[in-house]
């Protein structure tokens, strides 16, 4: 049951990402050359996204406990420092190189895009590198 | 349908998703999080995290159902870019703690001052690096 939500909320995520333009690289990097021809399709994207699960975790945290798990896991980190500002920024650098995100990324593989099989290839290689090299107590977002 | 309707209604599946994902799992929908923790994380609690990813890429299988278009676009930077960047992209989200769902979406929604600090970073540096690439190297579009 578990798996079975995980992969509804997996395929409305990818749907989602889909229909707003995001598996477009060119419509991301569109976004980000704010020098150039602006798009900004992905500030409807954010501003739909963001409303409607601050909406949505409002409601939620006046219940007591998940559906499916034993309590909800709302990041507790409030660690301000180099170590997130600077993965921020590497983030951000990859970001503008090819105009994938982690998401996007995944959910265009369906495509069968050698190119992008190497970009997620070198991504799964990044966060072992950055787990194995770089370790740390606490989780990620 | 316009593209920035398109593009609002996928933010809000996103939200929706993401909604799911902490009702029903009591989790944060960020994909880098919930992906890389396949790669190194502990084995306990992979399936939800399986399922969730081959959801994502079901997504644009569904648009394409759908409407006959999946929404996944072009690659717009050669082979060597692409490598690098999902290289950055793994690194950087893993040691930042999240990507553009997990700070740029989820924390923004619950006004986390890391995710709202890390998402200003990612965006800052990716506007500059298709700046940098575009118009003073001349790279991609």
């Amino acid at each position: 049951m578990r798996a079975w939500i995980a992969f509804a909320a997996g395929l409305l995520f990818g749907l989602g990402l889909s229909l707003g333009g995001m598996t477009q690289p060119a419509v991301v990097l569109g976004f980000l050359d704010i020098f150039g021809a602006w798009d900004p399709r992905l500030v409807f994207v954010m501003a739909g996204a963001v409303l409607t699960t601050a909406v949505g975790y409002r409601l939620l945290l006046r219940r007591p406990r998940p559906l499916l798990a034993e309590r909800f896991q709302w990041p507790v980190s409030r660690r301000i420092d180099a170590r997130l500002v600077g993965g921020a920024a590497l983030f951000g650098i990859g970001w503008g190189i090819a105009g994938y995100c982690p998401g996007p990324a995944l959910a265009s593989l369906g495509a069968g895009v050698p190119a992008l099989l190497v970009l997620v290839a070198c991504m799964i290689a990044g966060w072992w590198l950055a787990a194995r090299l770089l370790p740390r107590a606490g989780g990620n977002a | 349908m316009h593209p920035y309707l398109g593009a609002l209604c996928g933010g809000v599946l996103i939200g929706l998703a993401a909604v799911l994902l902490m009702a029903a799992l009591g989790r944060i929908a960020g994909v880098s999080g919930i992906a890389s923790g396949l790669v190194v994380g502990g084995a306990s609690d992979r399936t939800w995290r399986l399922a969730f990813v081959l959801g994502l890429l079901a997504g644009p299988l569904l648009l394409w159902w759908l409407r006959g278009d999946s929404g996944i676009g072009a690659p717009q930077v050669g082979l060597p870019w692409m490598a690098l960047a999902g290289l950055l992209v793994g690194i950087g989200t893993r040691l930042g703690g999240g990507c553009t769902s997990g700070h740029g979406v989820c924390g923004i929604a619950r006004l986390s001052p890391r995710s709202l600090l890390a998402t200003a970073v990612f965006m800052v540096f990716g506007i500059a690096t298709v700046f940098v690439l575009r118009h003073l190297l001349g790279v991609g579009a």
